[in-house]
């Protein structure tokens, strides 16, 4: 079931398409926005909403990265691994970040604070390497760099 | 036509086809996943890649996609070109890196696409060393099978599933290289035609079931054409044996009929053939109230002898699910006058009138194939999904006609499937359907009406009257209808090729007959409209189309002592009329003499029973829907005593000192001496050729050349191989020996070619991709409307539906899956069927005050059922449904008022 206020919100984004369905995406954001992550339940439910069948919304769900079909930790790390961030620094970054969370690449955090995901190039390629948490861009990182952004997070 | 030049030969070809259809249709080989000849081209697997040039100097070339490139005159280009087979090895080498190459113990091996092409693009030995991506499979339900691993990521199966077929509870999931086909979470595959992912997906991803539960590899199969038997439509399929028992059903490509697809029914519902309900031995009761015992064939055949020998009081009740030879042996055993059809009054009726309205004419039964041209469709009264399941699918292909014509405007060639959607959208040909509840269909219809059936006919005869003011019109027509009629009228009336479909499952004449009005006065209008009507057996049209009498007759007969002893053919009259009429009639038979397959209800009441073969054991011929006559081989042999039932009728004949069929050696006798016996069978015999056909002075083996284990199969019984059985009823043999190259089209035991084993063979038997088959379509219609048509209108109109006090109009409601009795054999179908209900209008079930899922109470014909509600809001009010044909439930008698006992109010 949506919630009154995720319904709402997902009403609001017809009036931009012609049809229902396609405001599927906004939908799947809707729900990850306030849920942190969208279930097979909140798959259900927007299809449901958007008069489509679960695989129609599904479909969509899993072809982003960006819409997460497990739950994530508070704070959600992407760290880029396309080319200029590779050649500037990429591999150390990671290294590190392992190293300090104790994960790899698309684990979680023990005390389910961060997760940590690649994601191929985050358009700041002129600063690289970068990473993102959550909103907040970091670049031209260092791993000393990255010690004190993770403090900022809890 | 234009012409190409391929690897410097030039060729003549169709400038509606792509290049890859063009190459295809030459005979050439190319290989190609995503590409099928029903769904068009999409440029996803890159497989079909070849050298294309600017013009005859060009030598550089470039690459291109064969399926993404139109015919065009003057086209240079190469299949040869060095670089173009290497792209193309390159292609299937990428694709398998992720296969298991698992071939041996996957069920798709042997006839799958997938090795063909690999071994076609010439990549055929493994060079990934690395650790490959698995995925969990799915449950998918009772007749599909899930095994991802193997998938190439060609997309053909979503784009079959859900553009073609309209399901949409199968998609594609997730991105790059762990791209997921299947459900969102496991689950039966809801989808009417999902079988068909057998053979659209071109590795072992989809596999069938029903099959794997005694797998069998299609080398090892003893094939034979055959037609479904499990309703009216005779889509033509491909039956295969292994050790006596039947394995598996293929669609078998006919491009006039089911083109490359079947239904689930059709495919799955083959099982009773080995079922252990079986009669497998003649029955004999020696006293009235005795049990039966088994006994042999002399025996029985002297029993039965003693009984019809000089006696002018014998009758015969023949089949709608029997073939023409088996009920004209019937017909020939107990002479003209005294065959009977064995259906009920009101249905012997309906089917007789669809008959004459289709040889009085003026609109033509469409053929299937004809069906998908349509671009105006009014559908009356039939939940096609259900009673006639191919035509839904045909209907779904229809009602895209306007988008061949969107396409046409925007210079898109049809078969650029992905464009020519984007461009469409959700624009379809207008369809509108009117039935009692709503229906699959109504997701493509323009409108969809919820009526009952007399209301459905004074809509079809306001249509009628809309179109043409000569068709009588229809009196106090409320006003919605009455715009409605108006619309549908305009629609059908500015369509090319206007269809209107109904049948008889409704059981209302009057709907037969609004139809009838609107093909006529479309006609009358200058237009040129079709009429298809579904039909509730395989057999229907073909028994209505002997004339026999009917059911009530035969019970004339023996109340007034004319007939003391009665032979029934494949027939469970419990399912025809109301079970204690059934009692009633048989128990006044002095002797009952049954030929069935099954033990049911009537064979319990015989003094003998004769086991007669199923359809894979037996020759026969049958009439479909569209009055196209098409025939069906023997695939294996009975074990004896069963055998045909016209050969125990000829027996029968002979046994009891008749001549009428001694000397009809072989079932082509029976063929032939029929289409000698009746003018409006005359063209039956020359469906497929007679037993002393030859090629190259060869039988039509049944068996591959590969078929394994023939002299060890039998090693368990005797050491010594069998001899071989000879076939001397049809040009088959049942042997690997034989004529190899391509058979009559009548005859095709099996698709193959050398390096195509899988069902994309068909290609080599078709004129062009897509097309017919060389030498023609198999089956011959038997009724085309008169030349000059003069048919009168008919002119009685029915009064509106009034719902009653107290009462409900109970009308059968249909399920592709329970309300056709022999696929219920099959565990999976009965397993997707639904229970006992009754459903019910939202208000009338809030007036009675009953829930949905409740127990209710209800009688009809004065006999109480307990049935589980269902509500649904689409039906009209006063009108309830039962599901049709479940055992137990009095659906032969609908429609009928019902009452809700007080126990359940
Ligand atoms: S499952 Fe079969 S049809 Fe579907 S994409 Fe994979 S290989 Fe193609
Ligand atoms: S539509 Fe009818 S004839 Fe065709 S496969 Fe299905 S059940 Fe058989
Ligand atoms: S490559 Fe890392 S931000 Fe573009
Ligand atoms: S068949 Fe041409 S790209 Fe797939």
């Amino acid at each position: 079931m949506l919630s009154e206020q995720e319904q709402r919100e997902i009403k609001a984004e017809f009036a931009h398409y012609p049809q229902k369905r396609a405001a599927c995406i906004e939908a799947l954001k809707v729900v990850q926005k306030h849920r942190g992550w969208v279930s097979d339940d909140g798959i259900k439910a927007i299809a449901d909403f958007l008069d489509m069948s679960p695989e129609e919304v599904d479909n969509v769900a899993t072809f982003y990265n960006l819409v997460f079909r497990k739950p994530v930790g508070r704070h959600v790390i992407l760290i880029c691994d396309s080319i200029s961030c590779w050649v500037t620094g990429y591999e150390q970054i990671k290294e590190h970040l392992f190293e300090r969370l104790g994960i790899a690449l698309g684990e979680t955090t023990k005390d389910n604070r961060f997760t940590l995901l690649p994601m191929a190039c985050l358009g700041a390629c002129d600063h690289a390497p970068v990473i993102m948490i959550d909103d907040d861009l970091y670049h031209d990182l260092t791993p000393e760099k990255i010690d004190q952004i993770l403090e900022n997070y809890e | 036509m234009v012409t190409i030049h391929i690897d410097g030969t030039s060729y003549q070809v169709d400038e509606q086809q792509n290049l890859l259809e063009a190459i295809l249709s030459l005979g050439l080989d190319l290989p190609y996943f995503c590409w099928h000849p029903a769904m068009g081209s999409v440029g996803a697997c890159r497989q079909c890649a070849i050298k294309i040039y600017k013009d005859e100097n060009d030598t550089q070339g470039k690459i291109t996609m064969a399926c993404m490139e139109p015919a065009k005159e003057g086209t240079y280009l190469s299949l040869n070109d060095a670089e173009a087979k290497e792209m193309r090895s390159h292609v299937i080498q990428w694709l398998m890196t992720n296969h298991p190459h698992d071939c041996p113990i996957c069920d798709e091996g042997g006839e799958c696409h997938l090795q063909d092409m690999t071994v076609m693009a010439g990549h055929a030995y493994r060079r990934h060393r690395y650790n490959k991506r698995t995925y969990r499979n799915q449950y998918l339900g009772p007749f599909i099978n899930h095994e991802m691993n193997r998938c190439i990521q060609c997309y053909r199966c979503v784009r079959y599933y859900r553009d073609y077929a309209g399901g949409d509870d199968l998609d594609a999931f997730a991105a790059h290289n762990h791209v997921y086909f299947g459900r969102h979470e496991d689950g039966v595959l809801q989808n009417e035609f999902s079988g068909n992912l057998v053979e659209v997906c071109p590795t072992g991803v989809f596999t069938d079931k029903t099959l794997k539960s005694h797998y069998t590899r299609k080398w090892d199969l003893t094939t034979a054409p055959s037609i479904c038997h499990h309703c009216s439509m005779g889509c033509n399929i491909i039956a295969g044996e292994r050790y006596g028992s039947l394995r598996r059903i293929y669609a078998r490509y006919n491009g006039k009929v089911n083109g490359y697809f079947i239904c689930d029914r059709g495919r799955f519902g083959y099982e009773f053939v080995n079922s252990d309900k079986r009669i497998q031995q003649p029955m004999l009761r020696k006293e009235r109230n005795a049990d039966p015992e088994p006994t042999d064939k002399q025996t029985i055949l002297r029993h039965i002898a003693e009984r019809i020998q000089n006696n002018d009081r014998v009758i015969g009740i023949g089949s709608p699910i029997a073939s023409l030879e088996s009920n004209f042996a019937l017909q020939q055993l107990v002479g003209e006058n005294r065959f009977y059809g064995g259906i009920s009054n009101s249905e012997d009726r309906l089917v007789k009138t669809v008959i004459n309205i289709l040889r009085q004419g003026p609109a033509r039964t469409p053929s299937l194939k004809e069906i998908e041209n349509a671009d105006a469709i009014l559908v009356l009264g039939e939940d096609l999904t259900n009673t006639a399941p191919m035509m839904a699918l045909s209907l779904r292909q229809a009602v895209r006609n306007i988008q061949k014509k969107i396409a046409q405007k925007l210079n898109i060639p049809y078969w650029q499937d992905a464009a020519v959607r984007e461009a469409a959208q959700e624009e379809y040909s207008p369809c509108y359907i009117a039935t009692p509840a709503g229906t699959k269909l109504d997701e493509v219809a323009r409108k969809s009406m919820r009526l009952a059936p007399v209301d459905i006919a004074r809509l079809g005869f306001a249509v009628a009257h809309r179109i043409s003011n000569d068709a009588p019109g229809v009196d106090n027509l409320s006003k919605e209808l009455a715009s409605l009629a108006a619309e549908i009228g305009e629609s059908l009336k500015g369509a090319e090729h206007p269809l209107i479909v109904t049948g008889t499952s409704c059981r209302n004449e009057n709907l037969l007959h609004a139809s009838a009005n609107i093909a006529a006065a479309l006609k009358n209008a200058g237009a040129q409209p079709s009429i298809s009507f579904t039909m509730h057996d395989a057999n229907s049209m073909g028994l209505a189309m002997m004339n026999a009498g009917t059911l009530a007759q035969a019970k004339h007969e023996v109340q007034e002592g004319n007939a003391d002893t009665v032979i029934i053919l494949e027939n469970d009259l419990y399912k025809r009329i109301d079970e204690d009429a059934a009692t009633e009639f048989l128990d006044q038979c002095q002797h009952l003499i049954v030929l069935d397959y099954l033990h049911n209800k009537t064979t319990s009441k015989a003094e003998a029973v004769l086991p007669v073969s199923a359809f894979s054991e037996t020759f026969g011929t049958l009439v479909n829907q569209e009055g196209r006559a098409q025939r069906f081989f023997e695939v294996h042999i009975p074990a004896e005593p069963v055998q045909a039932g016209w050969q125990w009728l000829k027996d029968l004949s002979t046994a009891a000192g008749k001549n009428a069929m001694s000397d009809w050696q072989n079932f082509h006798d029976f063929t032939r001496h029929l289409s000698n016996a009746m003018p409006q069978f005359k063209d039956i015999e020359a469906i497929s050729p007679p037993p002393g056909y030859r090629v190259a002075d060869q039988r039509i083996p049944r068996q591959s050349h590969r078929y394994s284990g023939r002299t060890a199969m039998h090693a368990h019984h005797n050491v010594h191989e069998k001899k071989t059985p000879q076939d001397k009823d049809s040009a088959f043999a049942f042997s690997m020996e034989g004529y190899r190259g391509q058979p009559p089209p009548s005859m095709i035991p099996l698709f193959w070619s050398p390096g195509w084993n899988s069902a994309q063979s068909i290609n080599k038997y078709q004129i062009e991709v897509g097309g017919g088959l060389h030498g023609g379509d198999p089956g011959k219609r038997l009724i085309e409307p008169q030349e000059k048509a003069d048919s009168p209108y008919f002119k009685n109109i029915p009064e509106p539906f009034e719902p009653g006090e107290n009462r409900w109009l109970t009308l059968p409601g249909y399920h592709i899956f329970g309300s056709e009795s022999l696929s219920m054999h099959t565990p999976g179908v009965a397993e997707r069927a639904p229970g006992p209900y009754l459903s019910i209008n939202d208000h009338d079930a809030a007036q009675l005050n009953i829930k949905d899922g409740a127990d209710a109470t209800y009688v009809v014909a004065d006999r109480p059922y307990t049935l589980a509600v269902k509500i649904n809001a689409s039906l009209p009010r006063g009108v309830v449904e039962l599901p049709a044909g479940l055992p137990g439930l009095p659906t032969a008698i609908l429609p009928a008022w019902g009452k809700f006992s007080e126990a359940s109010e």
